[in-house]
């Protein structure tokens, strides 16, 4: 053990002294085991305070269940179907099931969250939203919500994604949002959520920041869990009707911030019956420099407010990701999907470009679904796992393809 | 009792500290600036321990710390920097950094290498008060360190009290609500939180930084508060300057302070 190693450790005796109640839930100073909490400078404290202090009651009153399932239903479109997948599963030697998180309103799993964040926003009397994006698909959600609700809204991401995710822009634009371009640093999903930071500090009072995965300081990762738990809260009511039973065997998620596996896995998790499987993207394979797979290639550390595994220099600087995915290119994870790695609870597996690539075009012909970069990297565990003909296997399927045709193109006409 | 200590024990008005960034505009600048702000009497340093994505800062700040990482600072060197001149000057120096680089040092072999260099104390704004007083506080208190906790004018007054029992240095009195760099010149709003602070008799004096740019910001802080920082500021004397001494002349000139008045 390094001395460092010693340092974390020694922690965790203090952090797990205090009473964990369950491992989908962080302690009440925000700790998922060893990681989470609250890192931040003295300038954020008063914002993130009024959050922590306020959100388990709001989630909690009826006026906030009430617009916020009605707004999932109508607004969001849920429940979301769970699609058996025939061709997949006879592929597979397995019985495969799909959540189709890409049928929500803008494409993708965002929505949930953001719906929920926007009603928290309102309730705690917050004038303006921010938010950071990588792929646009948080961006996105965003900025329907807030033209929805009437709040004016500013999203930062990165130039580099800009470029690769130009639709996205169009669609926020188009919906009223104010796209900030950030040039700082690599230009891409960690700089975009430096400058929303920043942003936040220095306009205290009236923003509300609506942060995108399940990542930040406490209270950011637990509640973007809950209100992204809906989605195996439905996964139970439609496997047992299905399958006569409540539990999958697997469920698969591709983790960037981890909020749609956090949201797959939150049900089942330490339930001992259910095998929880992330997908990080490996980029160009987990052993080079271009990767961004955290939990495979990272070390404990803090970014963005919490203590989580993140890829970093020896020193300590965090060093920039890499993925075909602007969704994933996050060299963070969040603190919840630290701990189940370390506790064995869940494991994540590395996948490249390459195999994303080919996974998006093998759901495209087999299912007539074209999915999203960030899913396909799901999808492709199906090619590196051996399975039971028992088994029953649960992907959750976070979004559409439609914001990665340019990238696609280029990659299946390549000569 | 560290440097830093005895030099509030004998000065509680007009102090004037500078922050800057380690390892820039050069590499080796960083003992270079600290020799010079001796020689002009500029009561004592923060200096800064860059990082990848220091979040509370603006511009300024962040430009230095990615030229200071890509010139090649780290700890482990700026520790051997630190050890070279710590004979040659008396100056109290305080490390100023983002809790990441440091976890990774090591909390433990960091505390012990700030002390065997001279360092008074050390401020880490994303360090949350309650892990420091339960798992650093012995150490910095064994290593007599000081630590240095930031409030802001949106800290409420039973934080500020217990960021003033966890203190025995100063209170780093933020001037608004914004990252480093922002501010334009200090108001109303300034006056009344700095009078709101004197109000509360803390036990530790309170040393006002963001912002310090021109004789206004300057003369505000000092008026109320027992000292102030400029960091952005001095920064942006840096890069233009030729050397060091010459870059504190032109802030002072900013400022306008003599080095007599000074002293
Ligand atoms: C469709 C889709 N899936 C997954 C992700 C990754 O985010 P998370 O890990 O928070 O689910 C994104 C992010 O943009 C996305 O757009």
């Amino acid at each position: 053990m390094t001395s460092n190693q010693k340092l974390f450790s020694e922690k965790h005796t203090t952090s797990s002294s205090e009473k964990v109640i369950k491992h989908n839930i962080p302690n009440e100073r925000g700790f998922y085991g060893n990681f989470g909490g609250a890192y931040i400078p003295e300038m954020l404290y008063p914002n993130v305070d009024e959050l922590r202090s306020n959100y388990r009651q709001i989630l909690e009153s009826d006026t906030f269940r009430q617009d916020f399932g009605l707004l999932l239903r109508d607004y969001v479109g849920r429940p979301t179907p769970l699609f058996y997948a025939r061709n997949l599963s006879k592929k597979a030697g397995a019985k495969i099931y799909l959540k189709r998180e890409d049928l929500c309103h803008t494409g993708a799993h965002k929505l949930n969250n953001v719906v929920g964040q926007a009603l928290m926003a309102q309730h705690l009397g917050k004038r303006r939203i921010i938010a950071e994006t990588g792929a646009g698909q948080h961006g996105v959600a965003t900025a329907t919500v807030c033209a929805l609700l009437r709040i004016p809204c500013t999203v930062f991401m990165g130039s580099k994604d800009m470029a690769r995710q130009k639709p996205n822009v169009m669609r926020m634009q188009m919906l009223g949002a104010k796209v900030i371009a950030v040039e700082s640093g690599s230009q891409s999903l960690k700089d975009a959520t430096n400058e929303a930071i920043r942003h936040w500090i220095n306009h205290p009072a009236d923003t509300y920041y609506l942060i995108g995965s399940t990542i930040g300081p406490h209270p950011y990762p637990d509640l973007v869990a809950r209100l992204q738990s809906v989605i195996s809260k439905e996964i139970k009511v439609q496997l047992l009707r299905e399958e006569g039973t409540e539990n999958p065997t697997h469920v698969i998620a591709c983790a960037g911030g981890g909020s749609n596996a956090a949201g797959a896995f939150f049900h089942f998790i330490g339930n001992g019956k259910t095998r929880l499987i992330g997908t990080e993207a490996a980029g160009e394979g987990v052993d080079t420099k271009l990767t961004a797979a955290t939990i495979n290639s990272g070390k404990a550390g803090i970014i963005h407010g919490c203590k989580t595994l993140l890829m970093q220099t020896a020193d300590g600087q965090v060093v920039e990701a890499h993925s075909v995915s602007a969704g994933l290119d996050y060299p963070g994870i969040g603190p919840l999907h630290a701990h189940l790695h370390q506790t064995g609870l869940a494991e994540f597996i590395p996948v490249t470009d390459t195999e994303a690539l080919e996974a998006a075009m093998m759901l495209s012909r087999e299912e007539g679904i074209i999915p999203a970069l960030e899913t396909a990297h799901a999808l492709a565990a199906l090619e590196k796992m051996a399975f039971k003909p028992t088994d029953v296997i649960v992907i959750s399927l976070s979004g559409r393809g439609d914001k990665d045709l340019q990238t696609y193109q280029q990659y299946f006409t390549k000569p | 009792m560290n440097a830093l200590q005895q030099l509030f024990l004998t000065k509680k008005q007009n102090l004037l500290s500078l922050f800057f960034t380690a390892g820039y505009p050069q590499v080796d600048s960083t003992t270079q600036i600290i020799e010079a702000a001796e020689t002009a009497g500029i009561d004592f340093l923060e200096v800064g321990m860059p990082y990848s994505d220091p979040l509370a800062d603006g511009p300024v700040i962040q430009q230095s710390s990615t030229r200071a990482i890509a010139n090649g600072m780290t700890l482990e060197l700026l520790f051997r920097q630190l050890e070279r001149i710590k004979n040659r000057v008396k100056i109290p120096l305080l490390l100023m950094g983002y809790l990441n680089p440091v976890l990774q040092y090591g909390m433990v072999r960091f505390v012990q290498h700030a002390h065997a260099c001279g360092a008074s104390g050390v401020i880490l704004p994303d360090l949350p008060l309650d892990e420091y007083d339960q798992e650093y506080r012995k150490l910095f208190e064994e290593y007599d360190l000081s630590p240095v906790f930031l409030i802001t004018p949106q800290t409420s007054e039973e934080r500020i009290r217990w960021i003033d029992q966890l203190s025995n240095a100063f209170i780093y009195v933020v001037s608004s609500a914004a990252t480093t760099g922002k501010q334009q010149d200090f108001g109303q709003s300034q006056q009344s939180y700095f009078q709101r602070l004197q109000a509360m008799k803390l036990k530790n004096p309170l040393i006002g930084g963001f912002g310090i740019h021109n004789r206004q910001t300057l003369q505000q802080a000092w008026q109320n508060l027992n000292g102030a920082i400029c960091g952005s500021a001095f920064l942006k004397k840096l890069d233009i300057a030729p050397a060091p001494g010459k870059a504190i002349e032109m802030l002072m000139n900013d400022l306008e302070i003599q080095k007599k008045q000074k002293v």
